[in-house]
């Protein structure tokens, strides 16, 4: 028995390992391939001069096919592969959205970030050092002989020059590592648009360019500003450990006047930009494999490859990417695809039952009413929360509120589920300021074990969850959705109990809240970011939207080919799906933030894709909505439905939303 | 193939109705007054509306000159004209700046004008200004000189909105409900406008500088709405806009314009851009997406024209002979393509079908060359250049607007109607002549997207009027496409019976 129960599960390892891990694979083949490319590019930028141009391209070329820049390449070949498999271990299709600055913190300072800082300052190193080496003259090494000043022998002296672009490398690997974390550099999005992976590729080399010089000219700039006041510290260091003379006839680099000097800057930024361009372009050509469309089949003929098949991966919980995969080529097929329409819409052979049609449009609707439920959620836990500060009697009633509702009977997953959690289990305390979906199927796996390997006992891990400092915020998030349950806050060595209604209690939180309150760092770091729980609330959103875009066009389809009718059976579970999820999507828009925009940052490598989602999924959602009005038309008033989910629909046939 | 010589004779005197039996009917007869449609057909003046004079960097000249430092002035310029500003601003203030300064942006200056002028020569279009290029690519004829800047229908509900010389746009609805004028600061120059499908309230707005997507509540009784409802989507050097598609099913949407050789493909809600670009043509004019959404044409200003796929987002390029490709439409199924080119006076259809992969050359449907008509006022001229063209939704009727010669004064713009046939084989047969009042020439037309009775064309005239003519057909290939949705449809009219198969439980 247990042979037949893993022999499905191999399958989908081996398309997982055919889909996932073969595109990581050959975006990073095609990465080092373009090393060469990349290098010869900076060889000839590093050795530029306007004045003797025949010199400049004769030195490059023997420069080019010297022994240290096959070294050097070699070198920037291990860089490159494990920037590709940091890729792959790290990227994600659910961002983590931080609530909070001290969770952005919590994550910088987390022991898996850090690994990351450490490996990144590392390549950044070994990267500069190459380009110091290819850059040559007075780059070239470490040390340098000097003659002393005093008794005229030859010694060896301390290049700072060198110096200089080793520890520029690390500081540009340390913010690389930092802004991956700020701006999600790992969020893996998809595009609106299908299109082949090489006009894609050169689509966004310019862009990837401009961010790489953009960059390389922030990072030079903060590392000059950095090395002018604390230069000193690791240039004393190496010279003592190394014991390396320092040459007092040199000026030193880090005064105004060493550093002003105009070829050393040039040569900093240009290896910065080769440096970032590097890791920019295993990104980019690692996003646009794992994007692209795989096209699953609908069903199979053989029971051994229905592990394969459309139906059971879009099921699958544990490989999001598969997920995403399978709901994105069930969006494009609705679209696209006429012969696998009908394939979806087929009777099964023999039985005659529509099992295709059944398992994707339930999955499709379960996922939109697991979105569904999360909204609900988030808005009773942000309702009852103004409840329980007016008044403490009142908070009794709200929380009865909620629990009349059927559906908090589902394992709650909004922001406002963070105390629950948090009584779950000690390790889980810092899930919610990281991302409130930790638990869902949606994470990846790269997040979840970030999360499960979070230290409990971090000094913030107790004040995280204290409801005084959550509370006082602009009330997004509810610090009591299940406040009955919890009953004991360490804080300060306070013990305060919320649930007793005593007046002691409520005039002890008000006292340490003033008094948190007061402190500006704390405010500063605990305040909650504007509009991150809503954006946390839509993070997998792109999973919804297909899932709309696929049952729209799949039902609109119907209409004229799907002759067996089974797609009428489910139009009113569908429709009422809808209605009830664009209900709560309207309420959700109502609420303080949910509709500010986003500031637009230009040219950055990470992807803000997911600060819209939210806007997308409703507009996606209306447009699914009238497709299927606009379709069916009259013949929705014979179809099965509640009274205000029709004059809801109503509204749509009229075009009047 | 098709000639203006085979059509009957036009109407001058009065203005065109509708059609009825097959025959185009005028003011002139008599009983024929009661129009049938209750559409609103404003009329718009150009006294009534005040354009901007003057684009807004040269009302410098109304006030009294006054020496700014240098720095003032150099920051000015380029905040105003950016480099060339600058450049311009250093050369001519040689007495301030050090002469090697002055001496070397002067060369830098004409090194640039040299370069552009090489560009230009290439793309004659750059040269021109940015109010020049949206008049010279506009679908509306005569555009500069319109009190009427732009048309569009609302796909699904009988509303349509106008753009104005004056930079607004106003929005009607059949019934008398309130009109809402729509006013943003950066809505300038409107070149196209295009509601978005399978959506009650959002319209794009292509403006010289931005692109705009207003999202008017059609429950509200607002007049004026705050341009807090309106989202601004631009993308440097993506401007002017002169065109702008949306995808059928509402999801996307693509923008043009002659001076960026990529064009724009939206998600608009995520306000995120990803451009496709081909360096070919030196730009894209004209943008039109096939009804069934798999194809899409882009029309460049040198003779090449694009028509894309948009599974793949692949091209197919298509060099013309003469001039560029001036105006396009679709046939309902997208299997059609009707194209006209500048400078010559023939239709060209495109066939496409996914079986033989594409059609190899374009054939020639209907010739348009000058044909004069004798009238009781003189001879009538008419022919000429395609200046657009329009299909109705159901595939038959082509409206095709003719430019007339404006030295000539008896020699009008006028609109020539066919009647399509798709089977046996492609076919244009002649309709008419829609006639305006006296002295008013037809500036742009767009069909109704669905007139229940037939077509109905809407004209922008040049005395600023909107008119409707209906055109009263019953049409022979829709009865035949009915005949599936009808049996579904007795399916679903029983909500008791609807349930074909027993729930699985699993």
């Amino acid at each position: 028995f247990d042979v037949m129960a893993t022999k499905p599960c191999t399958k989908f390892l081996s398309i997982y390992f055919q889909v996932v891990i073969w595109r990581a694979v050959a975006s990073i083949a095609w990465s080092v391939l373009l090393l060469p490319v990349t290098t010869a590019v900076f060889v000839l930028l590093s050795r530029f001069s306007l004045f003797h141009p025949i010199q400049w391209i004769s030195d490059c070329t023997s420069l080019l096919t010297a022994s240290s820049t096959i070294f050097s390449l070699v070198v920037l070949c291990g860089v490159v592969l494990i920037t590709g498999f940091f890729n792959l271990e790290f990227y994600t299709l659910v961002p983590s959205i931080p609530c909070s600055r001290m969770a952005l913190l919590g994550t910088v300072l987390h022991p898996r970030q850090c690994v990351h800082s450490l490996v990144y300052c590392t390549m950044g190193m070994l990267v500069m050092w190459c380009a110091s080496v290819t850059i040559g003259g007075r780059y070239s090494t470490l040390g340098t002989p000097c003659r002393q000043s005093e008794s005229g022998e030859v010694v060896t002296c301390l290049n700072e020059y060198h110096l200089f672009l080793l520890l520029a490398g690390a500081f540009m690997g340390y913010s690389h590592s930092f802004l991956g974390v700020v701006q999600n550099m790992y969020y893996v999005s998809f595009q609106p648009i299908q299109q082949y992976k090489y006009p894609r590729f050169k689509g966004c080399l310019p862009m990837v360019v401009k961010c790489s010089v953009i960059q390389a000219l922030y990072s030079a700039r903060n590392f000059a500003a950095l090395y002018f006041f604390f230069g000193y510290v690791p240039k004393t260091w190496i010279s003592s450990t190394l014991n390396l003379q320092i040459d007092s006839s040199l000026q030193p680099l880090d005064s105004l006047t060493g550093l002003l000097d105009f070829s050393l800057l040039y040569h900093l930024s240009i290896s910065g930009a080769f440096l970032y361009l590097t890791w920019y372009l295993t990104v980019l050509l690692f996003r646009i494999y794992v994007t692209e469309a795989y096209s699953f089949p609908v069903q199979s003929t053989f029971t051994e490859d229905a592990e394969q098949c459309l139906p059971k991966v879009l099921a699958e919980k544990n490989t999001l990417v598969m997920k995403f995969l399978a709901l994105q080529d069930l969006a494009l097929l609705s679209q696209h695809s006429l012969s696998r329409r009908l394939e979806v819409f087929n009777l099964s052979q023999p039985g005659g039952h529509p099992h295709n049609w059944n398992a994707i449009s339930g999955e499709c609707l379960c996922l939109l009413s697991e979105l569904t439920q999360r909204l609900v959620a988030h808005q009773d836990a942000v309702a009852s929360n103004g409840r329980v500060k007016s008044q403490s009697a009142s908070m009794v009633s709200g929380t009865e509120d909620i629990a009349e509702t059927p559906r908090l009977s589902v394992p709650l997953r909004t922001p406002g589920s963070v105390f629950k959690s948090s009584v779950g289990g000690a390790n889980r305390v810092l899930t919610a300021p990281f991302t409130p979906d930790v638990d869902s199927p949606f994470s990846s796996p790269a997040i979840r074990r970030l999360v499960g390997q979070q230290d409990p006992h971090s000094p913030w891990s107790g004040t995280v969850q204290s409801p005084h400092i959550m509370r006082r915020g602009p009330k997004l998030w509810s610090a009591s959705t299940g406040s009955s349950r919890f009953s004991v806050i360490p804080l300060h060595g306070l013990e305060t109990s919320v649930n007793s209604c005593s007046c002691h209690t409520l005039n002890c939180s008000a006292q340490v809240k003033s008094f948190l309150a007061k402190r500006v760092l704390i405010m500063y770091l605990f305040n909650k970011l504007p509009e991150a729980s809503s954006q946390a609330l839509f993070a997998d959103s792109q999973a919804h939207i297909w899932a709309l875009q696929g049952l729209s066009h799949l039902v609109a389809a119907s209409f004229s080919e799907d002759q067996f009718g089974v797609v009428q059976t489910t139009l009113p579970n569908i429709l009422s799906c809808l209605v009830v999820l664009l209900e709560a999507v309207d309420r959700h828009f109502k609420l303080p933030h949910a509709s500010s925009k986003p500031v637009r940052t230009l040219c950055s490598m990470g992807d803000s894709t997911y600060k819209t989602l939210r806007f997308a999924l409703r507009a996606a959602l209306k447009t699914a909505i009238y497709k299927i009005t606009t379709t069916f038309g009259e013949h929705l008033n014979a179809v099965n439905i509640s009274t205000e989910h029709r004059k809801r629909l109503q509204q749509f046939l009229e075009f009047k939303e | 193939m098709c000639s203006l010589g085979v059509f009957p004779a036009p109407v001058t005197a009065a203005q065109t109705l509708f059609e009825r039996n097959n025959e185009l009917l005028s003011a002139l007869h008599p009983g024929e007054h009661s129009q049938a449609c209750d559409l609103p057909s404003p009329q718009f003046t150009r006294d009534t509306l005040k354009g901007h004079s003057r684009p807004e960097s040269s009302s410098r000249s109304v006030f009294l000159d006054q020496r700014d430092t240098l720095w003032m002035r150099s920051a000015g310029a380029w905040r105003d004209a950016g480099l060339y500003g600058l450049l311009d601003e250093i050369t001519n203030s040689a007495e301030e700046v050090p002469r090697f300064l002055a001496v070397g942006s002067a060369c830098v200056l004409a090194l640039l004008r040299w370069a552009s002028s090489f560009h230009g020569s290439l793309f004659p279009h750059l040269t021109l200004s940015s109010d020049e290029m949206v008049a010279e690519f506009s679908q509306m004829l005569d555009w500069s000189d319109s009190a009427l800047r732009s048309f569009a229908w609302h796909p699904h509900t009988d509303k349509f909105a106008v753009a104005l010389l004056d930079d607004s746009i106003k929005i009607y609805k059949s019934n008398s409900s309130p009109t809402p004028t729509l006013k943003h600061r950066c809505q300038r120059s409107v070149c196209a406008l295009q509601w978005k499908p399978l959506c009650g309230s959002a319209l794009a707005v292509a403006c010289q500088s931005c692109l705009l997507i207003w999202h008017v509540d059609p429950a509200s009784l607002s007049t004026r709405p705050s341009s807090g409802c309106a989202q601004v989507l631009s993308h440097p050097g993506h401007s002017p806009i002169t065109s702008i598609a949306w995808s059928p099913t509402g999801s996307l949407l693509v923008s043009a314009s002659p001076v960026d050789t990529s064009m724009m493909v939206w998600d608009v809600a995520a306000e995120s851009a990803v451009p496709l670009q081909r360096v070919g043509g030196g730009g894209v004019t004209y943008l039109s997406w096939s009804p069934d959404g798999s194809r899409l044409l882009a029309a460049t200003p040198s003779a090449l024209f694009r028509v894309w796929e948009t599974r793949m987002w692949t091209c197919e390029r298509w060099p013309c002979l003469k001039g560029s490709c001036q105006s396009a439409c679709w046939s309902p199924d997208g299997g059609c393509l009707l194209l006209s080119m500048q400078g010559e006076r023939v239709i060209y259809a495109l066939t496409f079908s996914d079986l033989t992969g594409g059609p190899k050359a374009a054939s020639v449907v209907a010739d348009l060359s000058e044909t004069t008509f004798p009238g009781p006022d003189g001879d009538l001229t008419v022919g000429g250049e395609v200046c657009s063209l329009s299909w109705d939704p159901r595939g038959e009727r082509l409206a095709v607007l003719l430019k007339g010669d404006s030295q000539a004064d008896n020699h009008p713009s006028v609109i020539a109607v066919f009647k399509t046939r798709s089977s046996p084989v492609f076919e244009l047969l002649p309709c008419g002549f829609v006639m305006g009042e006296a002295g008013a020439e037809p500036r742009f037309m767009q069909f109704h997207p669905h007139f229940q009775h037939g077509a109905l064309l809407t004209v922008c005239w040049s005395d600023g009027r909107i008119s409707h003519v209906p055109f009263y057909f019953s049409s022979a290939g829709l009865l035949g496409g009915d005949s599936p949705q009808q049996a579904l449809a007795s399916n679903t009219t029983n909500p008791s019976s609807n349930k074909l198969y027993t729930e699985q439980i699993s």
